[in-house]
Parts: structure tokens; C-alpha cells; sequence
């Protein structure tokens, strides 16, 4: 008795192991005769939804509110996507280091995350025309404000390691003195302890911190390298990817971007800043 | 504004939020934990089994799920089994899938320690009066082991409650993820929210899993007053 048993299990056994083969086998296939995307516009219509990754803990760009409703300047522009595709929309909340696994998963179809266009990006998925710009900025007291990089020569300029900021001073501006900070905290009370005459970080990040530290202005708004914000689609998803730059062409035209800047950017960004900073112009 | 912190958890429904994302946890917790102890207690007795292949096969299951992080696991079967297979599971029942199978893995060695300790006369005494093998286990090694292997079961169970803290990461709305987001929106009108948002949390989690390790426990203690009388 004992090894009729054991044959019949080591039959269920490989019975199963077979069976997980052949649906291994049946979703490879599936895949290449599947042709190229299940995120074409066409198929997105179909399902009626689009998914959407976008932050679920940056303000003002994509975060939920008290009421639990996800708001901000991505979440916006999102939900007006969806409309003008005619299809619901479903978000999926991602952090900044798996935006590009879930669009290459195929967890998302479109990623709407305060992406940055770098060149490494660039080549593991496709983006869209920008929607915004960011750049460094410096910030200084409003008593003393430094509004050109020729006053920073050889006087002590506050920066974060590892910041687009640190880069371009360290690069660019050889003049510059710099103290450097691990922690956006420290930096900020270096600054309001006087031991620099400025910061240096992105810009929209500096706007929104100057706003709650009325004493302190954003001199120089901009220096460095732009860098843009765009949507962004798996590699290779050109039918997605023409729809979305239309759609960006077409919001920049009907000032859609002015008034999303003018509901969730503004109150956090304050009066200092126009939405010609952080916007880009119609072409 | 120092003292006014706690107000971040009554704004809105931010409270009724953090309870929705508790029972989104509790859900996968103990969704996975009952299929894992299931197939757990199968493989198990399986592995008992004399033939070769198939505890070698079971065994390196299981030496997988234990070896590999489950956040190394989450990711290969979220963001890159899928690229392959084109298979495409939503965030929650894609994690409670990957708990339960590493529920399984945990579980069939608690199984196959409590079984091959039962005392051997048990089992030489069920063949005497001639059981087959199936009812040897149902009726003689199963019993028998089941309360040898329940703390460890129920160490494992708070385990898997501690461990879905890491969910966020595939994106699942839990109840981190939710504490991450009401600390984030509220971080300009309530700087010390972080305190007030993961001490909630804290005490989630302690009323959960406390009473678990309480209950093994005192079944450890019970099992040993019956050992030694």
C-alpha cells in the first residue's frame, strides 16, 4: 500500500508541476499574441478606466485631503485626462522609486508623478510634452536679499547633499562657498541660524517654504539647467503617447495648466510666485 | 500649537480613514494566514512523507519563502513577474496571495517538527492496530501535534500582522500608507502629527497582536503543567 501511495502522489505532484507549466507557457503566449499593449488608447476605452499612478504624499502636487479625496496639481491634470478620454479614472499611489517598475509591469497606464525628464529615464519608458518646469532656486532673507549669483562670491551658500542644487553650484559656480546639510530640515535652520547668506534647493520646493517663513524671499527664482515634468508611458506605447502630447498641446492652449496652478499650487506657493514660474508658456 | 497635535487624528475623516486602512491589513493578515495554514498543514504532512523527490522539492519551497525577504518577494511577484508572465494580479489580492504562500512555507515546517515529535510508540501502535495511513494521521499524529505546533502558529500569525507594514510598497492602501498620507497633507498645520499619526498606529497594532502572543503564551504554559503533571 505504502508505494501505490507514493506513486499516486508523485503523479499529483508532477501533474501540477505540469499544469503550472502550461499556464506559464499560456501567459507567455499570450503576451506575444496579445500584440503590443494593453494600454493603447484603444484598449483603455474598452476597459471603460484608466490607471493612473500619481503621489499619494507630496503636497500640493499629488496628495489626499482630510475628506480622503485625493487632490492636487498632478491629480487634477489626471482627472481631466480621464475626461477628455471619456473613461474613469483609477489611481494607483506609487512612491518616487517604483514609477517606473509599475508603468513596465504594466501596473499603470500612464504615470502622473511630478516626473522628471532625465536622460537615463528616458531610455527605460517614454515621455510625454512637459507640463511643468523646475530649477534651482536660491533663497535668502527678505532684509538682505540676494538676487544675482555675483553676490554669493565667496560667501557661505546653504545646500542638501545629493540636490540638483549641490550639483550645479559645485559645477557651475566655482566662486561659491558651500556648506552642506544632510537633511532638508538642517538646511533650513542653518539658514535661519545665519550661517550662510542663502539657500540653494529646487525652486517650487523653496517657494512653498518661503511662504510659511514670510521673512525669507526666493531672490533668484531660477539658475541653473530647466528641468521639465512630464507624463510619462511604458516604452513603446506610441498610441498612448501621441494621445497624451495632443492632450498636453491642447490644455496648454485652453490655459488649463493657469488654472490648476491657480487652485492647488498657489495657496502653497503664496504671492511671490507667478504660474509663468512653474508653468510652461503656450508655443 | 504644540499641545494641539492629537487634532490631526479628529480633522475630517482622517480617523475613519486610518480605521479603513486597518481593515484593509486585518483583511489580508488574516485572509492569507487562513489559505497558508491550510496548504501549510498539507505540505507538512507531505513532508513527512519517505519519498525523496518530493521532500526535496518541498523543501526547497520552503527554503525559498524563508530565505528570500518578503519584501524582495512582493516586488519580484508585483513588478517583475508580470513583465514575464503576464501575470497581473491587483495589489491586495496579489499580496495576500505571496502571504499565503509564505505562510505555507513557515507553516509546513512547524507542521513536520510538531508530527515527527510526536512520540514514536503513538505511531507504531496505530500501525499494531492497523490504521491505514491516512487515519493514523487523521487520528493519531494530527491531534496530537496540533497543540505542540499552536504557539508557534500564532507566533507566526503576529508575524504576518507586523509584516504587512511593508505593503505600502506595492502600492497596497494599508494602514501606513494612510498614515503616511495624513501626516504628509497635514505637515505645515501640524508639524508633531508624525507622533500623534504613528502612535495610533502603534497601539493598532499592539491590540491586535498582543492578545495573539498573550493567548500563545498561556498555551505554553498549559502545555507544559500537562507534560510534567
Amino acid at each position: 500500500m505504502n508505494k501505490t501511495s507514493l506513486k499516486k502522489i508523485i503523479a499529483v505532484v508532477g501533474v501540477l508541476a505540469t499544469l503550472l507549466l502550461v499556464l506559464a507557457g499560456c501567459g507567455s503566449s499570450k503576451k506575444s499574441s496579445d500584440s503590443n499593449n494593453p494600454s493603447s488608447v484603444q484598449q483603455i476605452k474598452k476597459n471603460g478606466t484608466i490607471r493612473i499612478a500619481v503621489f499619494g504624499d507630496l503636497p500640493p502636487y499629488g496628495w489626499v485631503n482630510k475628506e480622503g479625496k485625493r487632490v492636487g496639481y498632478d491629480v487634477t491634470l489626471a482627472r481631466k485626462v480621464a475626461k477628455d478620454l471619456g473613461v474613469k479614472v483609477k489611481f494607483v499611489q506609487v512612491n518616487a522609486n517604483n514609477r517606473v517598475d509599475a508603468l513596465n509591469s504594466n501596473k499603470v497606464d500612464l504615470v502622473l508623478a511630478n516626473f522628471t525628464v532625465t536622460p537615463e529615464r528616458k531610455q527605460v519608458i517614454d515621455f510625454a510634452k512637459p507640463y511643468m518646469k523646475v530649477s534651482v532656486g536660491v533663497v535668502s532673507p527678505r532684509n538682505k536679499p540676494i538676487t544675482k549669483t555675483s553676490q554669493l562670491k565667496g560667501k557661505n551658500l546653504i545646500v542638501t547633499k545629493g540636490t540638483t542644487a549641490e550639483t550645479y553650484f559645485t559645477q557651475k559656480q566655482k566662486g561659491v562657498d558651500l556648506l552642506k546639510f544632510d537633511s532638508k530640515t538642517q538646511q533650513f535652520n542653518a539658514l535661519k541660524n545665519g550661517r550662510g547668506v542663502a539657500l540653494a534647493d529646487d525652486n517650487s520646493y523653496l517657494y512653498a517654504w518661503s511662504k510659511n517663513n514670510p521673512k525669507y524671499t526666493v531672490g533668484i527664482k531660477s539658475i541653473g539647467p530647466k528641468s521639465y515634468i512630464s507624463p510619462a508611458v511604458k516604452k513603446g506605447n506610441k498610441s498612448l503617447l501621441k494621445w497624451t502630447n495632443k492632450e498636453i498641446s491642447k490644455l496648454t492652449k485652453d490655459g488649463f495648466f493657469e488654472k490648476d496652478y491657480n487652485s492647488t499650487l498657489k495657496p502653497y506657493f503664496g504671492k511671490d510666485v507667478k504660474p509663468s514660474d512653474i508653468i510652461l508658456p503656450i508655443k | 500649537m504644540a499641545h494641539s497635535g492629537i487634532n490631526v487624528l479628529l480633522e475630517g475623516d482622517n480617523f475613519i480613514r486610518l480605521l479603513g486602512g486597518l481593515w484593509v491589513t486585518i483583511k489580508i493578515a488574516f485572509t492569507s494566514l487562513a489559505f497558508g495554514l491550510v496548504l501549510g498543514v498539507l505540505l507538512g504532512v507531505l513532508r513527512t512523507f519517505k519519498n525523496r523527490l518530493l521532500r526535496f522539492v518541498l523543501r526547497i519551497y520552503l527554503e525559498f519563502f524563508r530565505v528570500v525577504p518578503t519584501v524582495v518577494l512582493l516586488f519580484l511577484f508585483y513588478y517583475i513577474l508580470p513583465r514575464q508572465l503576464n501575470f497581473n494580479l491587483p495589489a491586495n489580492e496579489l499580496a495576500t496571495f505571496v502571504f499565503a504562500l509564505w505562510v505555507a512555507a513557515e507553516m509546513s515546517d512547524i507542521v513536520r517538527g510538531a508530527l515527527i515529535s510526536v512520540p514514536k510508540h503513538q505511531q507504531e501502535s496505530g500501525k499494531a492496530i492497523g490504521l491505514s495511513r491516512w487515519q493514523l494521521y487523521r487520528y493519531v499524529l494530527i491531534p496530537q501535534a496540533f497543540s505542540l505546533e499552536l504557539p508557534a502558529t500564532i507566533n507566526l500569525a503576529t508575524r504576518v500582522i507586523k509584516t504587512t507594514s511593508i505593503l505600502m510598497l506595492i502600492s497596497v492602501m494599508d494602514v501606513i500608507n494612510i498614515g503616511q498620507q495624513v501626516i504628509e497633507a497635514n505637515n505645515h498645520t501640524y508639524p508633531n502629527g508624525v507622533f500623534w499619526v504613528y502612535g495610533i498606529i502603534f497601539l493598532f497594532y499592539f491590540l491586535i497582536d498582543y492578545p495573539l502572543s498573550w493567548w500563545a503564551r498561556r498555551l505554553e504554559k498549559k502545555g507544559l503543567e500537562r507534560e510534567n503533571g
